[in-house]
């Protein structure tokens, strides 16, 4: 009965008699503990600091800086977003819009492309193989990009200019295409077709639902790139109505007198804004915004990082 | 039959139904590829003409007229350019050799601990960075180095110490941003490096250990050569990009301050700023030597590589 005890708590802990046996000693795991306990920490405490501020009275910092324990506590940052709605919701709006968007353009340009490299036999296969492998090692640069992109295709100004420069790597075509070619049976794809399956119903139908890890991966890629982006908007956005979160937080750290000046385009007067700004709080409340929901979603979606990473070392 | 069917080589097929599907199915991502990759490609030629907008793209790419190198020969004539492609190139060997090193110890080291709960808290905590843009993390950084209320100049005033200018401080900005970067990537190059590692068959290190191998001994001889293909294929795709730089790091976190310009300014960064201020020819130059260069590297890189062990070449 101990025994089974035993070997029930050693299963716990997932370590047998020689994992125990073959690794480092106890003073050795106690350094390694305190050197990981101060690089995460390290990884951690600017992202508290920034919350701090953002819930600290504008007063507070002005007579004492940032802090981590707030002198005065006080929700003004966020009151201040919130008596901003207008503009804060067309940012957040933006944002949604082109991570959605993006993401779902994204994935369905990936695997399509993916699924064509993966069948053996087509007859353009080397041919589409050059299209996805030449931008890996060369491109056109910013300058021509940038006038293709904003001249050419006139997407200066335009949401687009958001989403569909991002929507394509060819890292993510050669993940799918190795994971369709190891996942997917040859002989299902074969069967379907002798029943008079078109390609566009296996690939919806039969290929699609049984690599959804593989649209995870993608997908949170892209979702994270797209709401992270300011780059971007950086390049082609001029229209402060197109403004994503991230870019509104650039223009405010790049002036923050552009808040008021954003605001006025949106019907408020610059002069009454800039008299109650809660600069500092409000700031730093927008980048409490944005990394929220990064930070509460990540650390579920890891797993699917990891793979879709060591995917990426496979060489496909 | 069929074994013989393998050994034909096989005949060339017509184009059938299928070829025809799977061409409209590649059609979406194939028109993307040409319009946002390969007409930059060949837009990369402006770097010979004298850009001027007049009109449309097209009608101001035909009416430019070709000057040859003129652009590279005044790009080159300013003293900046060498000191901008020396930073690109110091950063970026200084980025990959600690970006290998930093990251492969952690891995190792996060790889020993007992606890595995810890590891897992640990790692968690250190792959958030990796997840935060660069505006975000300049406004982290700016509550830290910010003149008057941030948190450095704060702790220094508490301890008697002279508040510091610290974004017109050219010498300390280096090592920060190497720092800043490391920051950054160590999380994200430490689970690629521990997913290699745990996906190593344990008999080698119970056998290794029964024989009496040490902990160092065993990371020496099983856990790095069997880590060696993915350090390559690190190394080969770092330095294909040896040109390039991470813009937001270098323009973002240092806010863009005029005293910080000689430490700095990298290629992207300079291309940036000209394009917004409108010079295209030099922009265009610099981007292309950029793209060339960039190209030219990537495939020596993989070529040395493939001489050396062809297992780990990434072409």
């Amino acid at each position: 009965m101990s025994n089974v005890k035993r070997i029930q708590k050693m299963n716990n802990e997932e370590l047998t008699g020689f994992d125990r046996f073959n690794r480092v000693s106890k003073p050795a795991n106690i350094v390694l503990n305190l050197v990981f306990i101060i690089m995460a920490l390290a990884c951690i405490i600017p992202v508290l600091l920034v919350v701090a501020i953002s819930f600290s009275a504008e007063a507070s910092i002005t007579e004492y800086g940032y802090r981590f324990i707030p002198k005065i506590f006080s929700l003004e940052g966020y009151t201040f977003l919130a008596s901003q709605s207008k503009m804060i919701f067309r940012a957040l709006g933006v944002s949604i819009f082109v991570t959605v968007v993006g993401t779902a353009l994204g994935v369905l340009l990936t695997t399509l492309m993916g699924y064509v490299l993966s069948r053996p036999g087509y007859k353009l296969n080397g041919f589409l193989t050059m299209v996805v492998f030449i931008p890996m090692v060369f491109n056109g640069g910013l300058v021509s990009t940038y006038y293709v992109i904003s001249q050419l295709l006139g997407l200066k100004n335009s949401i687009w200019a958001l989403i569909l420069p991002l929507s394509v790597s060819s890292f993510n075509v050669v993940i799918s295409r190795t994971f369709f070619k190891t996942t997917v049976p040859e002989s299902l794809i074969e069967s379907a077709k002798m029943d008079g399956a078109s390609q566009l119903t296996i690939f919806s139908r039969i290929v699609l639902p049984i690599c959804k890890p593989l649209l995870a991966t993608i997908g949170l890629f892209l979702c994270f790139s797209y709401w992270n982006d300011w780059y971007q908007s950086m390049l082609y956005i001029e229209d402060a109505r197109l403004y994503s979160l991230q870019a509104l937080l650039n223009a405010i750290l790049t002036n923050i007198q552009m808040l008021a000046k954003n605001a006025s385009t949106m019907g408020l007067g610059a002069a009454e804004m800039l008299a109650n700004m809660p600069q500092e709080a409000a700031r730093m409340a927008i980048v409490v915004l944005i990394v929220a929901p990064i930070a509460c979603a990540y650390p579920f979606f890891q797993k699917y990082f990891i793979s879709g990473l060591t995917l990426g070392a496979v060489k496909g | 039959m069929s074994t013989e069917k393998k050994n034909v080589k096989p005949k060339k097929r017509h184009w059938n139904k299928d070829d025809t599907e799977l061409t409209l199915l590649a059609l979406p991502t194939t028109i993307w590829y040409f319009l946002f990759c390969f007409m930059p490609m060949f837009g990369i030629v402006i770097a010979f003409k004298k850009f001027k907008i007049n009109g449309g793209f097209l009608k101001s790419f035909l009416t430019s007229e070709w000057v040859g190198f003129d652009n590279f020969n005044f790009l080159f004539s300013t003293k900046d350019i060498w000191m901008i492609i020396k930073n690109t190139l110091a950063y970026n060997i200084v980025f990959i050799i600690l970006g290998i090193v930093v990251p492969v110890t952690a891995a190792i080291a996060i790889g020993q601990l007992h606890s595995k709960k810890l590891t897992k808290i640990y790692q968690t905590a250190m792959f958030m960075p990796y997840f935060l843009s660069w505006v975000v993390v300049t406004a982290l950084v700016w509550a830290f180095l910010s003149y008057d209320k941030g948190l450095i100049n704060n702790m220094l005033e508490f301890f008697g110490m002279e508040r510091q200018q610290w974004y017109m401080k050219p010498e300390m900005w280096p090592p920060f941003l190497v720092f800043m970067n490391l920051w950054k990537g160590v999380g994200y190059g430490m689970v690629v490096y521990l997913a290699t590692i745990t996906g190593i068959d344990k008999s080698y290190y119970e056998a290794a250990g029964i024989d009496g191998a040490t902990i160092w001994q065993q990371i020496r001889y099983i856990t790095l050569p069997l880590l060696k293909t993915v350090i390559i294929l690190m190394f080969i795709m770092n330095v294909g990009r040896i040109f390039y730089s991470d813009f937001g790091l270098f323009y973002q976190v240092p806010r863009d301050s005029n005293s910080l310009y000689d430490v700095v300014y990298t290629l992207d960064v300079y291309v940036y700023k000209q394009l917004k201020t409108s010079t295209t020819g030099m922009s265009a130059a610099a981007a292309f030597i950029q793209s060339v260069a960039g190209c030219i590297t990537i495939l020596t890189a993989n070529a040395i590589v493939r001489k050396v062990d062809k297992e780990s070449a990434m072409i």
